[in-house]
């Protein structure tokens, strides 16, 4: 035991020296931090939204919409193909996850089959006794266009977060179809929820001028077209059916004034095909209303004055300058596969954040001191070295998680002071054995030598008990809760270093030097 | 430097005669707490209820019944309103509102509207009702799965019977914060399921010591009677029972005082499960042994399973 191998003190001080180092960057403003010479650690601890203030967003992809509207499409080309063939049929239809119809004439069920299988790639499709025909999106389709959905909602939600200038957010897929943005700095989300609560799907159609949608709605419904709400007067719109042109060919939009009126408005410009085909249809119909769509509302529906070629054009609606900006924004960053709710939001205002900060280390603080006051008296010399071992074990702990770049979280903060009550632990026992032993008769070295490794045992079967508690928050927890579960493990890991090895080192070269015949601990 | 002694070295509680009296007061604990929990009810947030909730700070002292009245009108379903560790302080919780995301973003604008622009919003949380059974089920999944991980890691370093004794005696504590919380009214939310797992951590930390100490007694004199040799365990390793849960709960107290109104919650939970988890390891766990058929030969022969299950402490 008084041998302690010369391996194992250097290993001892270069872990302590190392947790320094790697230590000291907190202790700087990040300015300084980031000032310091590249050789040198300078990774501080990053905190989390609850104490630097921030939101954090849980959004859910509606992937089901998505495979609807691919079936709704599937719908549409049965029919053109069916009506081309001349071909007869009824019921046509979407029942789950297939399109079923029935033909009339069976004889030509299986030609119909041939020309539906081509349709869709990506689909089975099946023939019944009674003529019905179904055409069934395959498990993996579905999962293939799920997980394509998300991620381009990903990027979409990515786009447009980066064009409100929101700095370092974080955009991640979670589970299936589940995305998590957390928005550091922003304690207000309520822009940035209402610009992800868009789908901003652009289309343009043709105004069906034959009737008006009073007539239409109280009438029969002429067959290619349908009502929208129009946004602005609370009306409704009669429009063709047919998309003539979608937002998928704009390059760009920016916000911008109405020369003449001084309203507020959106200028777009499309790219090379949208241009031509824009030009094809404007020189087409001088003189009709063209509708522009967003997400099923007509935002406006102006006449066409005289041809546009240029392929750039302007949207007046009621805007304001803010709602101006907002729909070029989503009309710059493109549209969403399929409309996101939020499941989860929480957000933290900055005051709230840099007072559980501030309340955090006080607590901690005072915590440390009166269990350091209390080791001393209650162990004298004993007390000192674990106290000192203490002090290393705060140390390594902000070393690991700086490293590690976990996040510490106010439940974070409260592991660590929690730690700091548990920490001593494993000193309490090795003391309580070394006394037992020197009251058994023993030696100084031999009570000393016993009471290390007659207690390491239980320590490290107190401590698993603990860390598989750590473990199961970790992974059952989520944001906060991660945060404590990542501290208290880190905790116990670095106390039982500190608790057994430093003090051991420490108790070691006490021993060689003082030699002491009898043990007052 | 010489330190003063917390406990006597040869202290001797009879802890195991007075068992019953334990086994009574842990019984009625128990009892009482499932009781609570099934009339009372917890306080579930809106971690595990679903809805809004929002943490504001006023200029000055905030007038919490004409805020109420006020917001009340808005037609937003039930308003709680609450004053959150000091006077110009308040807590608004709001019933989940009907419809999708807007109409949540539509509510927490509406009181926002209301409040007027002299107001600091602190916090606001929304957890919809997809999450909010997510997340009670992974905490139930959290803590249950703790038990069984605890039990199977004490069968493996002692005899069942051990871990069956610990694993009584952490349901028991963890009924005991359900309880208490029940009977306080206080909050359960996310933060209490992770004191509640840190507590069974800590618990079982308490236990497994003595229980170390159980089998090295258990090796060391074979002719001392049971209870003896339980009570015997107990009172060697009381001190550092003692002192243990004394510098946790000094720590715990400054979190409690200084630590701030957000987690004040869960070092509540901490607190008392430290108490009990303390009790229930010394009161309970080891007692409970007695009626466990512990493997045990009497009289001069080996202990039965040395060298297997038991490892020689080195």
């Amino acid at each position: 035991m008084v041998y302690f191998a010369k391996w194992k003190v250097a290993l001892v001080i270069g872990v302590c020296l190392l947790g320094l180092l790697f230590a000291a960057p907190n202790f700087l403003t990040s300015k300084r931090a980031a000032m310091l010479p590249a050789w040198l650690p300078s990774q501080q601890i990053s905190l989390g939204l609850d104490l630097r203030g921030g939101s954090h967003l849980l959004l859910e992809v509606k992937v089901r919409a998505v495979i609807r509207e691919r079936l709704e499409s599937l719908v549409d080309s049965v029919r053109v193909e069916l009506r081309k063939a001349r071909i007869r049929y009824a019921g046509l239809g979407v029942t789950g996850n297939s399109v079923t119809v029935t033909i009339k004439d069976r004889a030509r069920a299986e030609e119909a089959a041939k020309l539906v299988r081509k349709l869709e790639p990506g689909t089975e499709t099946e023939i019944s006794d009674n003529g019905r025909l179904s055409v069934t999106l395959t498990a993996k389709t579905i999962k293939e266009r799920s997980i394509l959905a998300v991620e381009q909602s990903i990027e979409i939600v990515r786009r447009r977060i980066d064009e409100t200038g929101v700095r370092e957010p974080t955009i991640q897929r979670q589970g299936n179809d589940r995305i998590l943005v957390q928005l550091p700095g922003i304690d207000d989300p309520e822009r940035i929820k209402r610009l992800l609560g868009k789908t901003a799907k652009m289309t343009f159609h043709l105004v069906d001028e034959r009737m008006s949608a009073q007539e239409a709605r109280s009438g029969r419904m002429p067959p290619g077209s349908k009502i929208l709400p129009s946004v602005d007067g609370g009306g409704f719109e009669l429009i063709r059916k047919r998309v003539m042109l979608s937002g998928e060919n704009l390059i760009n939009a920016t916000p911008g004034t109405d020369s003449r009126s001084g309203q507020p408005v959106v200028n777009f410009r499309f790219d090379s095909i949208g241009a031509k085909k824009f030009g094809r249809i404007t020189q087409a119909n001088v003189g009709k209303r063209f509708a522009i769509v967003l997400d099923g509302k007509v935002i406006s529906a102006p006449v066409i004055r005289e041809p546009i070629l240029g392929g750039s054009g302007q949207i007046s609606g009621n805007f304001t300058f803010q709602s101006a900006q907002d729909l070029a924004l989503l009309l710059r960053a493109g549209a969403l596969p399929a409309p996101l709710t939020i499941l989860e939001e929480r957000s933290v205002g900055p005051g709230l954040g840099a007072d559980s900060i501030a309340a955090g280390k006080i607590a901690s603080i005072i915590g440390l001191i009166l269990v350091v006051v209390f080791m001393g008296f209650a162990y004298g010399n004993f007390g000192l070295m674990a106290d000192a071992a203490l002090a290393f074990n705060m140390i390594l702990i902000i070393a690991a998680l700086s490293i590690l770049q976990a996040t510490l979280t106010l439940p974070g903060i409260a592991g660590i002071v929690l730690t700091i009550g548990m920490a001593v632990d494993a000193n309490v026992l090795i003391f309580e054995r070394i006394r037992e032993e020197v009251r058994a008769g023993r030696t100084p070295i031999s009570a000393i030598d016993a009471g290390y490794s007659r207690a390491i045992t239980t320590i490290i079967d107190a401590n698993v008990t603990t860390l598989i508690a750590a473990v199961l928050l970790y992974q059952f927890g989520s944001g906060p809760v991660r945060g404590f579960a990542v501290t208290l493990a880190v905790g116990i890991l670095t106390s039982m270093f500190t608790a057994i090895m430093v003090t051991r080192l420490m108790v070691v070269t006490w021993l060689r030097r003082k030699r002491p015949r009898e043990l007052v601990i | 430097m010489r330190g003063f002694t917390l406990i006597p070295a040869n202290v001797n509680v009879p802890f195991i005669s007075r068992r019953m009296l334990f086994f009574v007061f842990s019984s009625v604990l128990f009892a009482t707490s499932i009781g609570l929990f099934l009339t009372r009810g917890l306080n579930y947030g809106i971690d595990f209820k679903g809805g809004i909730m929002m943490e504001i700070r006023t200029e000055g002292p905030a007038d919490v019944s004409s805020m109420r009245s006020a917001l009340s009108g808005l037609g937003i379903g039930e308003v709680a309103l609450q004053e959150f560790g000091a006077p110009n302080e308040v807590l608004i919780r709001l019933q989940k509102q009907k419809g999708g995301a807007k109409a949540q973003a539509g509510a927490v604008e509406a009181v926002k509207a209301k409040l007027g622009p002299n107001v600091e919003y602190r916090r606001t949380e929304f957890v919809g009702p997809k999450v909010s059974r997510e997340l009670l089920w992974s905490g139930v999944e959290a803590v249950s799965y703790a038990i069984i991980a605890i039990l199977v890691y004490i069968w493996f370093r002692f005899e069942w019977q051990f871990g069956l004794a610990a694993v009584i005696a952490l349901v028991h504590d963890v009924f005991s914060i359900i309880g208490i919380f029940a009977l306080l009214g206080f909050e359960f939310n996310l933060s209490t399921v992770a004191a509640v797992l840190t507590i069974a951590g800590y618990s079982i930390n308490d236990t497994v010591v003595v229980f170390d100490r159980v089998r090295e007694n258990l090796r060391r004199y074979k002719k001392l009677s049971l209870p003896e040799l339980l009570n015997r365990s107990i009172n060697e390793t009381l001190s550092r029972t003692v002192i243990t849960s004394f510098t946790t709960l000094l720590a715990l107290l400054a979190l409690y005082f200084l630590g701030g109104e957000v987690i004040r919650n869960f070092s509540f939970a901490m607190i008392w499960g430290v108490v009990i988890g303390t009790y229930s390891s010394i009161c309970l766990a080891v007692p409970m042994l007695l009626y466990m058929k512990l493997p045990r030969r009497t009289g001069g022969g080996t202990y039965k399973k040395e060298g297997t299950a038991v490892k020689e402490t080195p």
